[in-house]
């Protein structure tokens, strides 16, 4: 076999007293039993029930005999149709309007998909050349428009009012402040919109006494001053990671929302080795980090490192590349930093360093390194303009008011009452301004200390226009007419400063006027974009940089923030796909945590227990910083650098969220001066934490043939049949491939004809990043089930994304370690690596949904035959004809599907979107709701396939390639999930059918699935 | 019952026939062919006694000068433009719509409208036609009648009969000194006791029970859901028989939807203003005994009038509007998926194959069962046509180079597999 490692999903596996409770999850499909035997066992009970034998079996007869009464009369359906039926909408077809997102976190041109008139997906805008892959909190954005926490109105007081008496009470407060010259801060998200920094100068030259301050709840603050000091211009570089043959990243999350993401499209493109030209290449990664990251996750080499070391690797690495001088360091930072060295030297312009390390200096010597290897890969002339906030001013901000010296505050896009360090300071202080104007979509905990509340709508109701990036221009428009009776911002502000013209208006004067050049505005808004063909030069300011010394964190913990590819930075809270969204690396969904190294939590004394029922328990601790304490719970990191905590940003707020909602606690309590790396405290706290986590649950241990890696340079250099043999079996003692025809026991179905569908992942552009997960959600009326479910392993993922650490095999394989390794150099370096292994293991992200096999060993159990073969390859699921044995899912060995244990829409024990009126708008029509006791899996989108083909035959023409997708290969910017028709013998998947580094997830079963899978290749 | 209305249908083709010979004897031929250029060329927006879009045409030729008419048809904005006051008054009652100009109809062409507008029938009350039409329909109903008295009278005549040969038989077997044995005992008991002693009778019955329990309950829970021949009252009386049937508007031009969607889709009140801005009345045939009279038709346009907010007096909307609640007939369950225009666009299937014979539907109803069982049934039979069409194209020539196969029905290329339509 090429490899010898064993995967593994929680470090608890490696705990041999769990090996039991381990093994039993592993062997129940369905973890938790049924209290049959409970109930009835229990006679004291029984005896104390009030309902007798009798009673039961009067209550069973009559709402059996009602039941049967009530399904005879079939009910009367209203049909209403329009009175006057706008042209553009047909009922049944979907219309996609190109728009914009930029809700101060995350930015990025979508199509919205809108059927009779309802948004109701989100998609990839894939003619865009910028900022079209949309991560998963863009795909789950759609359902914030049918948010029931939304505010309906705009209020004063606390009380209702109209928009006309909002204006003038407001204004007669601005008024007064005005005559007094009293100040008043309008504090805002970032827009990078051209239209909207007119309109508030415009306002700002009516009100010369307010000031306009940007704060980014998570700052890039400090990347933005060295920027704005070394090329002169405040904003942020852009990246192309596509052309990038080395990447180093010093504590930079590059595939998470570090400086604004979305940079995941271009790094997958330079990770997937392609043979077309003789020796395959791919990009070296290298993520020098103290959380386990996306980044880390996908590096080829990943060290550990707190941010003290890497402040001092990257001292070392600008003395040595820019100034050209030595510098002392410790000789392990020395060897990594030399490591560094040599490959930027070596390949020069074709690679970059990046740094997430949040001071101003550290930023522009990793500008000067870039400078100095004339990085192509960084593009210094387009800057990103999505980051503008500056913590400078709102730390001033806060201290004035405190003080007292403000008298005013808007606030706008921001909720600085919950994100504030201060914010209990900070809303006393609110309290005493004379006048407090909040903008919100929900009243959250700044509405609630505002004297105002302004209610926006949301962007999908909306006009926009944007410049994310320098000479890339875009438009957002409206794609449902406003659910409430809310007005945008701009619309105020432009009232406020007595114009007559609204929003819309002004986008498009000031598109005509300065950005189109002439260009055709329709065809722009058509579009959702413009970029400009104008070259823009920024010349590189030599600047001397002060090598920072960092201290030592001596006993201290360093507490490192980092955002969820869930969360981001809380502004969706309410969101009940991405609160159910399961983390990519830990893989709990519901909660944030302190993440702890295993080290430390030995240390500590602290585990993460698996019940009974396979859910997973963790522990507290108390986090103190300075005079703040926070009490979390604790997840065991591996990869976690000693020392180091880490901890999510966008949890534990109370305010506009439902119950269920407000999960989790609030790290900004202890983001003092908005610096993500703190010296903290940390001290175990009794309790047990109950996480719902999907990590210990469908487990597919010790078995090899699930993920398949090998190294570039076994690639390059060995058969395939090395890295990626197939599977033999023996028959009449002769071994035989597995996928030959003549050891199945199973006929071949006919497939040669038609479409037939395959699906391919490629391990190696896949970052985890979870769009698919949610494009999967929203697209197939997926439920959310709540914490306590998922936490019982039920879990209504279609697709989810294995996340496999890997380490040495067991101890026995160890202890043959030690025994064969021989001379002093190799035992030490064996040793080293055994002990390292678990610390700092290797990840890899596996997307599994139903893998549509052909000799599907669902299909032969199911005793009505609700799940059957497709010849167009997919396996299918008729719930109408499901019956709720649960016998496929036992007998499926990639524990894919999913049951409905509860009615899990218009029930009040979940309430999620699907328990109100508002929430099912987001429903896909064409996609039915399963009901309770009813087994579902993916369905490879056969509602999309469908349409294609249905398209097809009406329109008389032949399908082109590219025509066919899924939810999740159509969100996934990556490429990394590649669906067609392998009948298309020119099409992309027939070739990746073809390609040295396909195979099927646990082959030697037989199943034939029809997804499979490319080799995940590492550049070591 | 089929043999009376085709009696009906004669009798008033026969009336028609009569009615259209008699009118074309009384009418002068200018009249005619001034009707038929009304019809082709003015009646989009004039009535002979109705505003319209236009004004009432009636007697048209006593408001105006001849000369000046001739003038106006031809070119109606030059009339306005130079000024004439009278023009300028019309065309400002009629909010400032202009007339299409007609330069083609000639000066005789115009008289014979004007003949047609001036034209009064001469009313004869009461038409003949129409009792006619009453008396063979209650002809119709009274013949039912009589068979059935006249089978009464046999009936009991014959009972009467009976129980006389009865009575006289009996007569005569006393008169004959026949010894008549009166059965003390209830003849029935003695037959339900020899059954009840009979095993192999009692098995027989028991089975047949069982089976004919079955097979009832069976039937009975099969026709669970299906609504069959369901026909709700509507909130309007839509009359598919006037508008399909009668005057033979193609389905898709209101259920336009069909063509490209799944849904064939109720009609928006706009598409019926398409004719309804015009016909403001009914002047078809009526159908007294159940009511359908033409005022019963004219008072269900003007709930379609009301429900879109169309004031008929100022040919305007108010804006006012009040959606239709229509009852939807054909319901398929949520988890099938249906799609109109694959049926109707790519496999050609008329409309009527499932929805019956719709042109002579006065009330719509569910014409087909559309269980599974209905549909798989035709997916079965129905061949799909692979020649005409590009997207089978490389399907076709596949299947013809590897078996041979020319002619393949729906079922044959995977139609019946569930997820076709589940899910």
């Amino acid at each position: 076999m090429s490899k010898q490692k064993t995967y593994w999903k929680g470090i608890a596996e490696l705990d041999s007293n769990n090996k039991e409770k381990i093994d039993k999850i592993a062997n129940n499909e369905f973890a938790e039993k049924i209290p049959v035997e409970e109930f009835l066992g229990d006679k004291q009970m029984l005896d104390s029930s009030s309902t007798t034998r009798r009673d039961f079996l009067k209550y069973v007869g009559f709402s059996t005999a009602v039941a049967a009464v009530a399904a005879c009369e079939g009910p009367v359906v209203k049909s209403v149709p329009y009175v006057v039926q706008p042209e553009q909408i047909r009922p049944g077809i979907a219309n996609y309007y190109a728009s914009a997102i930029a809700d101060g976190f995350d930015f990025g041109s979508v199509l919205v998909k809108t059927r009779e008139g309802r948004p109701i997906k989100i998609e990839n805008n894939k003619e865009a050349n910028a900022f079209c892959s949309a991560n998963a909190r863009t795909h789950a954005s759609v359902l914030g428009l049918y948010d029931i926490m939304r505010i309906q109105g705009p209020k004063a007081f606390g009380n209702d009012v109209s928009w006309e008496d909002f204006d003038t009470q407001v204004k007669a407060r601005l008024d007064a402040l005005k005559v007094t010259n009293k100040k008043v801060v309008l504090l805002t998200q970032t827009f990078a919109s051209p239209t909207t920094q007119s309109i508030i100068d415009n306002f700002l030259a009516q009100y010369p006494n307010v000031e306009h301050i940007v704060y980014d709840a998570i700052s890039e603050s400090e990347a933005l001053d060295a920027f704005e000091k070394t090329y002169g211009v405040r904003g942020l570089p852009d990246y192309h990671f596509d052309k990038a043959k080395v990447i180093v990243s010093i504590g930079a999350d590059i595939l998470g929302d570090w400086q604004g993401g979305g940079f995941d499209s271009s790094y997958a493109k330079s990770r997937v080795p392609n043979k077309n030209h003789g020796k395959a290449k791919m990009s070296y990664h290298m993520q020098l980090e103290a959380n386990m990251s996306l980044a880390g996750a996908n590096a080829d080499k990943r060290v550990p490192l707190n941010t003290y070391e890497q402040q001092e690797v990257l001292n070392y690495i600008y003395a040595k590349v820019v100034k050209k001088h030595s510098r002392y360091i410790l000789e392990r930072l020395e060897k990594i930093a030399n490591h560094i060295i040599d490959k930027v030297s070596k390949d020069g312009s074709k690679s970059v360093v990046v740094t997430g390390l949040q001071s101003v200096e550290a930023q522009q010597m990793v500008l000067a390194i870039n400078n100095a290897l004339n990085s192509e890969i960084i593009d210094v002339n387009n800057p990103r303009f999505i980051r503008q906030g500056n913590s400078k001013k709102v730390q001033n901000l806060i201290s004035q008011s405190i003080r007292g010296e403000v008298s005013g505050l808007i606030t706008m896009g921001v909720n600085p009452l919950y994100s504030f360090p201060e914010a209990d300071a900070f809303a006393k202080a609110l309290k005493k301004m004379s006048v407090s104007v909040s903008f919100v979509t929900k009243e959250d905990e700044t509405a609630l200390g505002s004297q105002f509340v302004a209610a926006i709508p949301h962007y999908l109701e909306n006009w926009g226009d944007y410049e994310f990036k320098k000479g890339q221009y875009f438009l957002a428009q409206p794609t449902i007419r406003p659910l409430f009776d809310t007005r945008s911002f701009q619309d105020t502000l432009l009232k406020w400063s007595g114009e007559t013209m609204t929003y819309y208006n002004a986008i498009k004067d000031h598109w005509n006027n300065n950005v189109l050049n002439g260009y055709n505005w329709d065809k722009a808004l058509h579009d959702g974009f413009y970029a400009s063909d104008k070259t823009f030069n920024n010349s590189f300011k030599k600047i001397d940089i002060p090598a920072i010394v960092p201290k030592e964190n001596g006993s201290d913990f360093e507490l490192v923030f980092y955002s969820k590819t869930g969360m981001g930075d809380g502004r969706q809270a309410n969101n009940p796909w991405l609160q159910e969204f399961p983390d990519p690396i830990t893989r709990v969904s519901w909660d944030n945590y302190a993440t702890v190294s295993i080290t430390d939590a030995e240390k500590l004394g602290i585990k993460n227990s698996i019940e009974d029922n396979g859910a997973v328990n963790g522990q507290y601790i108390a986090i103190k910083n300075g005079e703040k304490t926070l009490k979390t719970p604790v997840i065991v990191q591996p990869g976690q650098a000693e020392g180091t905590i880490g901890l999510s940003f966008g949890y534990g707020s109370k305010a506009g969220l439902k119950p269920e909602m407000q999960t989790g606690v609030n790290a900004y309590q202890l983001y003092k001066n908005f610096s993500n790396s703190q010296k903290v405290t940390i001290s175990k706290v009794d309790g047990v934490h109950e996480f719902a986590c999907v990590q210990l649950h469908n487990t597919l241990m010790g078995r090899d043939s699930v993920v398949k890696e090998t190294t570039l340079e076994i690639f390059n250099t060995k058969d395939k049949k090395y890295w990626n043999a197939i599977p033999l079996v023996s028959k009449n003692h002769i071994e035989t491939e597995v996928t030959s025809p003549e050891v199945s026991i199973w006929q071949e179905f006919e497939n040669e004809v038609g479409h037939f569908f395959n699906m391919s992942i490629d391990l190696n552009a896949c970052t985890g990043c979870g769009a698919c997960v949610i494009a999967c959600h929203a697209e197939n009326n997926v439920p959310v089930v709540g914490k306590e479910e998922v936490r019982k392993s039920r879990d209504m993922h279609w697709l989810r994304i294995d996340r496999y650490y890997s380490s040495e095999d067991s101890f026995a394989e160890d202890v043959e370690k030690k025994e064969n390794s021989n001379g002093l150099g190799k035992t030490l370096k064996s040793f080293s690596e055994m002990e390292q292994a678990a610390e700092n293991p290797q990840v890899v992200f596996q997307p599994v949904m139903c893998q549509h096999c052909n000799h599907a060993p669902c299909e032969t159990v199911c005793p009505v035959a609700a799940t059957s073969h497709g010849r167009q390859g997919q396996n299918q699921m008729a719930y109408n004809r499901c019956v709720g044995t649960r016998y496929c899912a036992n007998n499926c060995p990639y524990k894919v599907r999913r049951f409905n244990w509860f009615l899990y829409n218009q029930n009040d024990e979940f309430d999620y979107h699907m328990n109100n009126d508002l929430g099912r708008m987001v429903l896909n029509p064409d996609v039915v709701v399963r009901s309770r006791g009813v087994m579902e899996k993916c369905s490879f989108c056969i509602q999309k396939t469908q349409k294609v083909i249905l398209d097809a035959k009406r329109e008389g023409r032949e399908i082109k390639d590219g025509e066919f997708q899924t939810a999740c290969s159509s969100a996934c910017g990556s490429r990394a999930i590649v669906f067609g028709d392998v009948n298309d013998k020119e099409s992309e998947i027939a070739k990746l059918q073809k390609s040295d580094r396909m195979y099927h997830l646990l082959e030697e079963v037989g199943t034939k699935p029809n997804v499979m899978y490319q080799v995940k290749v590492r550049n070591t | 019952m089929k043999n009376n209305k085709s009696l009906i249908f004669s009798i008033s083709l026969v009336f028609l026939f009569t009615c259209f010979s008699f009118s074309q004897e009384t009418t002068p031929p200018e009249v005619l062919a001034g009707k038929k250029l009304f019809n082709s060329n003015c009646a989009a927006c004039h009535k002979l006694n109705k505003k319209s879009v236009g004004p009432a045409l009636k007697g048209v030729s006593e408001k105006y000068d001849i000369e000046w008419i001739y003038k106006w048809v031809k070119n109606s904005a030059a009339v306005i433009k130079s000024g004439d006051a009278q023009a300028v008054a019309i065309w400002e009652e009629f909010n400032k719509s202009p007339m299409t100009a007609f330069p083609q109809l000639s000066n005789e062409d115009i008289d014979n409208i004007i003949a047609y507008t001036d034209f009064t029938p001469v009313n004869k009350a009461p038409t003949p036609g129409p009792t006619e039409i009453v008396h063979s329909a209650n002809i119709s109903a009274k013949t039912n009648q009589l068979i059935i008295i006249f089978s009464l009278i046999v009936f009991s005549f014959l009972a009467v009969l009976f129980y006389a040969v009865r009575k006289f038989m009996k007569r005569v077997a006393i008169a004959n000194g026949v010894e008549i044995i009166e059965n003390k005992q209830n003849p029935l008991q003695s037959i339900w006791r020899a059954y009840i002693k009979n095993q192999f009778l009692l098995l027989l019955t028991a089975i047949f029970g069982l089976l004919s329990i079955a097979y009832f309950g069976y039937a009975y829970l099969m026709q669970v859901g299906v609504d069959q021949g369901y026909m709700p009252v509507q909130p309007i009386h839509y009359s598919h028989k006037i508008h399909a049937g009668d005057n033979e508007i193609e389905c898709k031009y209101c259920h336009s939807s069909s063509r490209v969607s799944k849904h064939s889709g109720i009609p928006a009140l706009n598409v019926c203003m398409n004719c309804h801005k015009n016909i403001s009345e009914y002047n078809g045939e009526e159908d007294i005994d159940k009511g359908y009279t033409k005022a019963f038709y004219t008072e269900e346009i003007k709930k379609l009038y009301k429900a879109v907010g169309w004031d008929e007096e100022n040919q305007s909307y108010t804006g006012e509007t009040q959606p239709v609640k229509w009852v939807r007939i054909h319901n398929l369950p949520d988890f099938v998926y249906f799609n109109h225009s694959q049926h109707v666009e790519v496999a050609g299937v008329d409309c009527q194959k499932c929805h019956g014979p719709v042109e002579e539907m006065e009330v719509m109803y569910q014409y087909s069962p559309l269980t599974m069982g209905w549909c798989i049934d035709c997916h079965r039979e129905t061949n799909v046509d692979l020649k005409s069409n590009e997207y089978y194209k490389k399907i076709h020539e596949e299947l013809s180079k590897k078996y041979g196969v020319e002619k393949l029905t729906i079922a044959e290329m995977g139609g019946l597999e569930c997820a076709k339509c589940h899910y």
